[in-house]
């Protein structure tokens, strides 16, 4: 054996020793980034997990059993609650009073929104203090919101009705009638969220380039048409997703028609949300009340669907362009 | 042309000021009613300069207990906000900075939880703070809180931690720093704007928190201000200028912190409704 071949072994022992080490000590590492990424998540995952995902899991497991709630003995029933909730007058009328909801964020909320944006981004004095000014229904909590308008809308001292003598017009009895309080909810619910929407639409108002306008200007487009060509369509966007989000929204309504109403006008003027409490806690129909929450569940689930699906639809579109 | 500019102005300010006291007179009549006396609401009840400024009705609102609901309101906000300012931090470290195989699909499952109506957990949640004997207490509350305050602090932080740069990182690295200490040293310190975003934005929803509230506890002094106030509704009734007292001081914390914090009620406003 030549020397040089002794050291060429050598060298290759050594080598794959170097290897073989180097492996360990990746593996180590990696041992340890797992190890590290596990525990860094360890919190938020048992959080999360015994608080929303075992809570839903089982709300869909209550939904099959008759139960009270109270006693610790329940019936299994099946698809029963479910086939009883289809043909539950207040469940459609719940629904369609959610769907009211919707409609009223997307047609009147979103827009005043927009105006709201429009006018404190226009040229126009004091624009700080309107800015205050249209926010401040946002500085208040539901609960306070419901009970401050419960007096606006009195019969006899409420400021809105004054208002209507004042035009001309006779008193009406807001809260009474269940027509007119759903109205009187919703409009209460459009001064409480019109402000968010101004302050979503303005951020992407900012957001659009100046060099727009100008070549706008330089086509000779006035007010009018630079707000149709090239605001409108930079804020779609927003819109479309503000809208489906809309769905989610009076999913998660409650507050406002609980304390207004308090289940005073009857099933007339229920929404899912009140509905799904008044069954579950104050008639004590836990398994149908969970049937309740399990199509509410079920319902943000297909929004949010559709959210991704138009947003990823979005994004091809902006690639193809 | 000129003419056609000059209404476009005066339709301009005529919208703005509709739009003034639409928004604004509510919020100006709950103010001016809670310095009323009773007496002088009765007379003329939609002035916004009361003739006589009382703060009789203040006095009388902390009399009826408002202290109790106060108090509970303001440890559960804080103990809540603080455990999930440090929980979804944690969280945010791996999944924004550290590649591994399930990053996307957790990040999403968190995300996901913004849309979720909380109506979906409400039974469950009843039943377990029963089992776990914390029914009708203020800690009833905490784990519901933090739970569904996770998904927008989460989307937040992840966001913000994305922006450090890395070579922060890999310096501290070099001097032999593990992944806790790269965590407190340089990703916490960092994200001090997201972290008042969060801690704004949470607050806001805690303080305000009604449901749970509602099914979770039942003794008065043991409610949060929205339940107190509800109650307060039902013994007040007759006395407005009293229940508007309530009304106002219940405000205040969210009016403190939109004048102190504008601009990042703003961005907390704007993050959180891109995805809800």
């Amino acid at each position: 054996m030549s020397t040089q071949s002794i050291i060429d072994t050598e060298s290759k022992t050594k080598s794959s020793k170097v290897v073989s080490t180097e492996k360990e000590v990746r593996k180590k590492r990696q041992r340890k980034k797992s190890t590290a990424i596990f525990l860094f998540l360890l919190p938020a995952l048992l959080i999360y997990a015994v608080f929303i995902l075992y809570p839903i899991f089982s709300t869909f497991n209550y939904s099959f059993y008759q139960w009270n709630g109270l006693q610790a003995d329940k019936t299994f029933v099946g698809l029963d609650n479910f086939k009883t909730l289809l043909s539950d007058p207040t469940f459609w009328l719940a629904l369609k009073n959610n769907l009211y909801l919707v409609g009223v964020s997307v047609f009147v909320q979103i827009p005043l929104g927009l105006v709201m944006a429009l006018v404190v981004l226009s040229k126009i004095r004091g624009k700080r203090l309107l800015n205050v000014l249209y926010f401040l229904p946002f500085l208040m909590s539901a609960v306070a919101i419901g009970l401050l308008w419960i007096f606006m809308y009195d019969p006899v001292k409420g400021p809105i009705n004054q208002l209507l003598n004042v035009v001309g017009l006779e008193s009406v009895h807001w809260l009474a009638s269940s027509d007119m309080a759903i109205i009187a909810v919703l409009i209460v619910i459009v001064w409480q969220f019109a402000p968010m929407y101004m302050i979503l639409f303005k951020a992407s108002m900012v957001g659009i380039a100046e060099e727009l306008y100008e070549a706008a200007e330089i086509d000779g487009a006035n007010g009018r048409q630079k707000f149709f060509h090239v605001t409108f369509p930079a804020l779609m966007p927003t819109i479309v997703s503000s809208s489906i989000l809309a769905v989610v929204g009076s999913l998660k309504t409650f507050d406002m028609f609980y304390v207004m109403l308090g289940g005073g006008s009857g099933s007339a003027t229920e929404i899912l949300g009140t509905y799904m409490y008044r069954q579950s806690f104050i008639n004590f129909n836990m398994g149908y009340g969970s049937t309740i929450a399990s199509v509410m569940f079920i319902l943000a689930l297909i929004s949010v669907i559709i959210i991704q699906y138009t947003n990823s639809v979005r994004k091809k579109r902006g690639i193809l362009e | 042309m000129r003419i056609g500019a000059i209404s476009n102005k005066v339709f301009l300010y005529v919208l703005a000021a509709v739009l003034v006291v639409f928004t604004s007179y509510p919020f100006l009549y709950m103010i001016a009613t809670s310095f009323k006396t009773m007496k002088e609401f009765f007379v003329n009840p939609f002035t916004i300069i009361p003739e006589m400024f009382t703060f009789e009705q203040y006095a009388s609102v902390f009399e009826m207990g408002l202290t109790h609901y106060f108090v509970n309101s303001i440890i559960i906000s804080v103990v809540s906000v603080a455990i999930v300012v440090f929980v979804a931090a944690l969280a945010s470290y791996p999944l924004s900075r550290l590649k591994f195989r399930l990053n996307r699909p957790i990040l999403l499952l968190f995300i996901v939880g913004m849309m979720i109506p909380i109506h979906a957990s409400l039974i469950p949640i009843f039943v377990m703070s029963n089992k776990a004997g914390f029914y009708d207490t203020i800690w009833a509350l905490l784990g519901p809180y933090v739970a569904f305050a996770l998904p927008i602090s989460i989307f937040i932080f992840s966001q913000f931690m994305e922006e450090i740069p890395r070579e922060m990182e890999e310096a501290a690295e070099i001097d032999g720093a593990g992944y806790w200490k790269i965590f407190t040293s340089i990703i916490f310190p960092n994200i001090k704007p997201a972290i008042s975003t969060v801690v704004i934005y949470n607050f806001v929803h805690i303080w305000n928190e009604f449901i749970f509230a509602l099914v979770l506890i039942q003794t008065p002094e043991k409610m949060t201000l929205p339940l107190g106030l509800q109650k307060f509704y039902g013994e007040f009734s007759v006395n407005v200028p009293g229940l508007m007292a309530a009304l106002t001081l219940a405000s205040i914390p969210l009016i403190a912190v939109f004048v102190f914090a504008q601009e990042r009620v703003v961005k907390g406003l704007t993050s959180g409704s891109v995805k809800g």
